[in-house]
Parts: structure tokens; C-alpha cells; sequence
């Protein structure tokens, strides 16, 4: 077998708001040996769609997103939610589409949908990236990241192993934030005093930075937060676990090097 | 608040209310924390609950699936017993059938049990018409009943209330409805339960009709379960002489056995007690031995249309233990009375949009709405209704409902606009350009810079208040993630799709 070949989904939140956050994953990833490529036909996982209740309008959006992920052996992405979407809500959009081909395709590409740390320990085998962060942080797990895919404690094994970091335990960290998709402007006053909450136990913790695996529920949380001027910033998994002592911002470098981690897998598999 | 939950606005107009109740938040973050964290530690007591679980839901699914099979053996098994049986389509058959009962005893007056379905029918406000009291005998119920309130939780229907709240209650109401409260009544959790102690037991020992519902029907041998807390339902279900009993066609079980699983599941997660203190059963009638009449009214109410839906029908194996309400961060800030309805929480999300249809009140079609879609709900659940799905379910529902609309709601014009961006990238590169060059613009005008260094968009008018009204948004970034791959790493790549254009 060839290489694995790794196509990043970087979700149209990160696309179009938190460009960052996507440059982090491929810098992680080449620095892991992974020759991530980007699918430029990808757009967005329906999700926004499908959780409103327009569901006859995400057919042409998982039609998309299928297409466009097709022959790749893993679909790596920095969301949660989104990969929960590609594996739990993409066959009932095919379902109830009644197409056979669309229901097909789904059952080729939902199971390689996977979210960062997932790929990062389950597939690449890793939990120390070599990351270096200096400051002291707190991890909120999002609900669909907990919840829908059962990631566990992958994202805090990686944050533990990376240099110079002091992690500390968010009080409550398992309630929603209030985020949920159009629920944050349909139920606003709602998606504010959860979101309240949360800001307070972040606050609580001391910590100069909020982590997540979801820059949406980060959006609405780091919303909170900057509203008070709490002085806490939100940061992305990927963007701490992509810096190092010599790129702090984590930013994807312009080549690709040719190292370790996939190329073993790869080579085991062939 | 008055004693109806009829012309209720709907949920976010409602939730906006309760947000502002700030006694309503501290009561219901004490109290839902409480019981949550006594569940889990008895939940995780038993090694093998989530087999528990699973044996749960089949065994409901399985009762679902020959449901009509099972509600004629339970009928014929009543009657055989001594028992009559009635059949209610609706509310109203139920309520006529229950009064004509009491008026057929002469009876003024009658005790209840805490039920559910009597509640959902609208019983004591029927009987009221007719001239006959209907007097709540539970704890909780009493203090709504007195307080003219309306129940905002399944099983502990006076959560929102404090025990300064309830003192007062019971000075305030109790003397119009029977014996009052003692004049040094206290706010003492003993004093209080024992003024109600003395004011329930005049009614149970005076009535000569008592009113319950049941938390399971056995189809095999014709019995019914009442599983309770504080020994009144054992009170109303045994000294009057007659008993009705109101009870969804959902909660039959085919066999005896199948209560051992339910009755494990229940208690743990409705009070997280490891057994409920009282578990009253009854077959029919027992000459010389508690009720000699016995009525049972088995009740449809939307539960055939519920079973019609192929993902909904789900929602009709719960058991209404309440573990959901008391998980559910949503309910924890606004309390049950904004979801306007006795079903309150996450399965009152599901539960009233399918008892009650959808895309005709929009009522009830804002509660699918009602939720941040965490999943909480669906981890705690004993009979793993997937929650979640159930209301992303409704939501299509109630879309649907409005496709033909004349004029099409904002945000089903936007939906179709996303759809049409999302369905080819090149569309939504043009889109990502447009809100680039409103984050330059943002980056020129904007006086906010969000912890980090990054701009903020400032406050924007319209839909987009609802967002920034209470939140900073950060300003679009002048390049999209796709536009920086173009620029940067597709020159050095020489591919345009990730090497996939030969393969087509």
C-alpha cells in the first residue's frame, strides 16, 4: 500500500473565521510526517443544516462533502462536532434523501472522519507532538467531542505531555457551554447564562487559556469571556499542540518535510 | 402564575421570563445539582447498568411493537380480576369518564395520587367543573395545588420552591382546603412535612374516591404499579372505596418479570434512591381488602400518533423518571414552567410535539428548539431515548410543516442560501472574499480587540444583536484558510485538488 493518504476537513467555521486553526493542524501534521492534503472541493459538513431542521438542504452539502473526501484512507478534522455530524447525521441525510449512491458513498467516508486527537492517538499512535506552551491553561471537553464521539481523556493526555504547560481542572467541565449551533441566537438569552456559567468557572480556574477541540463553542464562550474583559483568551487544541519554541503561533511552515509517525503506519500496513 | 398552562408564549419568550427569576435560578441549581450528583453515585453502584439500560429499552421496544396484542390481554386480564375497564381517545373521554365515576358515588370530593396522565388530561380542573375536588396527596403537589401554581418538574413538581416558599404556602393556603397549618410553623423540612402529614390524613381518611395513575401495567396478570416515596398514593390506593386508575396505553409490559428490570432502573434514576420506599401493585379487585371498585381508563391522547412516528416513537418507552430534566443545562437555568406543559425538560422537547403534532402551535413547535443538542440528556436516560436525535428529528418536523408557507420565514431563506454556498466550493470561496473584506473593514472602524490581539466585529444590528448583544464576535480574517492554501501551499504542491483529478 502506498502512503496513507490524510485529507484535512477543515470545516467552514475554521475556514471562514479561524483561518489559524486550520494552518495549525497541517503545521502538527507535517512535523508528524503526515502529508496532509487539502480537498479543495470540501465546504462544510451540513451540520448547521441538519441540526435546524433543513434537511432536504443538506442533501447537496453531504453530496459535496463526500465527493470531495472520496479515496482518502483518513479525513482528519479540528471539530468535534463536525466529525460527529460526518458520522452520525450524514446517513440520515442520505436516508431520507432516498438515494442509494449518496447512502454509499456515506458508508465509505463516515467512518474515516476523524477528529483531531482521535487521528493524532488513535491512528498516528502519538500523545507527545513535541509542542511547547508556557502558560497555564484549562481544558473544556465540548459535548459532541464527549458525548456523540467519546474522545476520553485523548485530548488532555496530548495537552499533559506538552512542555512548559500547566493545566488546570475546569469545575463543571462537562456541562454544555450554551453554544448549540442556531440555538445561540434562537435561544439567546439561554445560550448566555449557560455560557455565563461556564465563563465563570473558567475564570475560576485561573488560567490565562481556554482550550477546546471546537472554535465554535470557543466563539461563544471566548464571546463571554471578552465581553467581561476576563483576560483569558480562548485557543484552539490544535494551535498549542502545533507550537513550539521556535514557532510560538504554531503556523504551518511553507514546505513539507518527510518524517516519522505516518510513514511507519504506512509502512506497516503495506 | 395561574393554574394553566393554556396560551403559554412560546419557549424563548417564556425562558427570557424565568432567566430573570433569580430565586427560581438559585433554587433550581441547588436542587437539580443535588439530585443529579445523589444519581450518579448510585448509578455507578451497579456494575452492569448499562446491560440494565439496554435490557430496559428492548424490553419497551418490545411491548411498543405488539402494543394493541398487549392492551387487549390487559383488558381481558382486568376485567377477569373484578376490575372495569374504559377506553379514552382524548382528554376529554378520559376526564368524563373519571367524573361520571365519582358522581355515580355521590362523591364532592376525591384523592389523588401523584399521575402524570391526570395531569396532562387537565383532571382536577374537569372535576372542578363538575363541582368535585380533586385534592393532590403528594408532597410536592400539595404545595403546587395550595400555591395555585403549575407543576415545572416531572417528579418533584415544586422544585422551583424554597422552603421558605413553602411555609408560606401552607400558612397562607392551607386553612381554605381543609386543616390548617399550625400558627408556629417553622420552615424546618420536618415541621412542614409533618403539617402536611396532618392535613392530608383528614382527607384520605374522609374520601370515598380515590384518583391514581400507574407507572406500570402488567398485560399477564392485570396489575397495576404505583412506585412512590412518601406513602400517600399507598393511602389513596388502599382506604377509599373506589379507585380509578388513568393510565397511558405506553406503560403496558407483556409479563410480571418484565418489572424487575424497571423497577431497578426507576428509583436510581428518578430520586437516586437504590429502591423506592413504597411499591404499591393491585390486580383488579380483593374482596374485604382495600377498593371494591376499581376502574381503570386507558388512555390514548397523541400516544397512537406518537407511535405512528417512526424515529419519535422512541420517546414512549420513558418511564418518567425525570433523570433528563434534572441533567439538562437548559432546564437547570429556566425551570419547567417555560417549556408550558406538566412535560417539562428534554422529554417534554420530544414528548409534547408528538402527543400533540407539529407545525400548528408554535408553542409547541419552539420546544424542539429548546435545546442545545449536548447529549446529556441521552447519557442518563434508562431506557436510552436518543434525545438528541429525537429533536433534530422534530425540528425537520416542524420545517417541513412550513415548506409551503406564502411567505417563507428569514431563516429559511438563509438555510437555502447556506445550502446553495455549501454546495460548491467555488461559491463559497466568493462568500469567504465578501466577509474578508468586511474583516478589513471591521479592522479599520473596530474599537474592540478581543484577549489575544485579534479584532472584534462590534456590535451588529439586526439577527446579528442576538449574537453580539451579550457577545464580542471576532472580526472575519482578511484570508480564508482555502485562499491561504491557494496562495501558499498549491504553487509548491503543483495539484489543484489534493492529487485527485487524475483518479476521476
Amino acid at each position: 500500500m502506498d502512503r496513507m493518504r490524510v485529507a484535512l476537513m477543515v470545516t467552514c467555521v475554521n475556514d471562514a473565521m479561524f483561518p489559524d486553526t486550520g494552518k495549525a493542524v497541517v503545521s502538527l501534521l507535517r512535523r508528524l510526517g503526515v502529508d496532509v492534503e487539502f480537498p479543495q472541493a470540501q465546504t462544510c459538513c451540513a451540520q448547521p443544516m441538519v441540526n435546524t431542521g433543513y434537511l432536504d438542504e443538506a442533501v447537496p452539502v453531504v453530496r459535496t462533502f463526500v465527493d470531495a473526501f472520496a479515496g482518502y484512507d483518513a479525513v482528519v478534522t479540528p471539530s468535534g462536532s463536525c466529525a460527529g455530524s460526518a458520522r452520525h447525521q450524514h446517513s440520515i441525510v442520505a436516508r431520507r434523501a432516498g438515494d442509494r449512491k449518496l447512502e454509499a458513498a456515506v458508508a465509505e467516508t463516515s467512518p474515516k472522519v476523524f477528529e483531531l486527537s482521535e487521528f493524532l492517538v488513535d491512528v498516528l499512535g502519538v500523545t507527545d507532538v513535541d509542542a511547547y506552551f508556557p502558560h497555564r491553561v484549562t481544558y473544556h471537553p465540548t459535548c459532541h467531542s464527549l458525548r456523540m464521539l467519546g474522545v476520553g481523556d485523548r485530548p488532555r493526555r496530548l495537552l499533559e505531555a506538552v512542555r512548559g504547560i500547566r493545566l488546570t481542572d475546569l469545575p463543571g467541565a462537562e456541562e454544555c457551554c450554551g453554544f448549540g449551533g442556531t440555538f445561540a441566537v434562537k435561544n439567546a438569552d439561554t445560550s448566555v447564562a449557560m455560557g455565563a456559567d461556564k465563563a465563570r468557572h473558567v475564570r475560576e480556574t485561573g488560567a490565562e487559556v481556554l482550550v477546546a477541540g471546537d472554535n465554535s463553542c470557543l466563539m461563544h464562550i471566548g464571546g463571554v469571556l471578552s465581553r467581561q474583559q476576563a483576560g483569558v483568551r480562548v485557543m484552539h487544541l490544535a494551535e498549542i499542540l502545533a507550537a513550539t519554541e521556535d514557532s510560538p503561533s504554531g503556523h504551518a511552515p511553507a514546505t513539507s518535510p518527510a518524517t516519522t509517525p505516518a510513514e511507519q503506519i504506512a509502512g506497516e500496513r503495506a | 402564575m395561574s393554574g394553566t398552562f393554556v396560551g403559554m408564549p412560546a419557549f424563548p419568550t417564556a425562558a427570557r421570563g424565568a432567566l430573570a427569576d433569580t430565586q427560581l435560578r438559585h433554587n433550581l441549581a441547588h436542587a437539580t445539582h443535588t439530585i443529579r450528583d445523589k444519581r450518579a453515585r448510585v448509578v455507578a453502584e451497579v456494575e452492569d447498568w448499562e446491560d440494565l439500560r439496554l435490557t430496559g429499552a428492548a424490553l419497551k421496544e418490545s411491548a411498543l411493537r405488539d402494543l394493541d396484542r398487549h392492551l387487549v390481554d390487559l383488558e381481558g386480564a382486568l376485567t377477569a380480576r373484578g376490575a372495569t375497564v374504559h377506553w379514552a381517545r382524548d382528554a376529554a373521554e378520559a376526564c368524563a369518564i373519571v367524573a361520571e365515576v365519582a358522581r355515580a358515588h355521590d362523591a364532592d370530593e376525591v384523592v389523588k395520587v401523584k399521575s402524570m396522565a391526570t395531569q396532562e388530561i387537565g383532571l382536577n380542573e374537569a372535576l372542578a367543573e363538575q363541582g368535585i375536588a380533586a385534592w393532590e396527596t403528594d408532597l410536592a403537589e400539595l404545595i403546587v395545588q395550595l400555591g395555585e401554581d403549575l407543576p415545572s418538574h416531572i417528579l418533584v413538581p415544586a422544585i422551583h420552591r424554597n422552603r421558605a416558599e413553602i411555609r408560606e404556602i401552607f400558612r397562607d393556603k392551607m386553612s381554605a382546603a381543609g386543616r390548617a397549618a399550625p400558627d408556629d410553623l417553622t420552615d424546618d423540612p420536618a415541621m412542614l412535612a409533618g403539617a402536611a402529614r396532618l392535613h392530608l390524613r383528614e382527607k384520605f381518611l374522609r374520601a370515598r374516591v380515590a384518583v391514581s395513575g400507574a407507572n406500570f401495567a402488567v398485560a399477564e396478570t392485570g396489575t397495576l404499579v404505583v412506585v412512590e416515596s412518601e406513602g400517600n398514593g399507598r393511602m389513596c390506593l388502599t382506604l377509599p372505596d373506589v379507585l380509578v386508575s388513568v393510565v397511558g396505553i405506553e406503560k403496558v409490559v407483556p409479563t410480571w418479570a418484565d418489572l424487575d428490570a424497571f423497577l431497578r432502573l426507576l428509583p436510581r434514576s428518578s430520586t437516586g434512591e437504590r429502591m423506592n420506599p413504597y411499591t404499591s401493585t393491585w390486580s383488579g379487585v380483593t374482596p374485604g381488602d382495600g377498593p371494591q371498585e376499581v376502574h381503570v381508563v386507558l388512555l390514548d391522547n397523541g400516544r397512537t400518533r406518537a407511535l405512528a412516528d417512526s424515529v419519535g416513537r422512541q420517546a414512549l418507552r420513558c418511564i418518567r423518571c425525570s433523570a433528563c430534566l434534572n441533567v439538562c443545562p437548559v432546564y437547570e437555568r429556566v425551570g419547567g414552567h417555560a417549556y408550558g406543559s406538566v412535560y417539562p425538560g428534554p422529554i417534554g422537547a420530544i414528548l409534547n410535539p408528538l402527543l400533540r403534532g407539529t407545525g400548528e402551535d408554535p408553542q409547541v413547535d419552539s420546544l424542539p428548539y429548546a435545546s442545545s443538542l449536548c447529549g446529556a440528556c441521552f447519557e442518563v436516560c434508562p431506557v436510552r431515548i436518543d434525545i438528541p436525535e429525537v429533536l433534530v428529528h422534530l425540528r425537520s418536523k416542524v420545517v417541513d410543516g412550513h415548506r409551503g408557507d406564502r411567505v417563507p420565514k428569514a431563516e429559511a431563506v438563509a438555510m437555502k442560501g447556506a445550502a446553495y454556498a455549501f454546495s460548491d466550493s467555488r461559491r463559497l470561496a466568493l462568500a469567504e472574499k465578501a466577509s474578508g473584506l468586511a474583516g478589513r473593514l471591521f479592522g479599520r472602524l473596530g474599537r474592540t480587540t478581543l484577549p489575544g490581539g485579534r479584532a472584534a466585529a462590534g456590535r451588529i444590528p439586526g439577527p446579528g444583536a442576538a449574537w453580539t448583544g451579550a457577545r464580542d464576535l471576532p472580526a472575519p480574517p482578511r484570508e480564508s484558510f482555502r485562499a491561504w492554501w491557494k496562495r501558499t501551499q498549491e504553487a509548491t504542491r503543483g495539484t489543484t485538488d489534493g492529487g485527485r483529478e487524475d483518479e476521476r
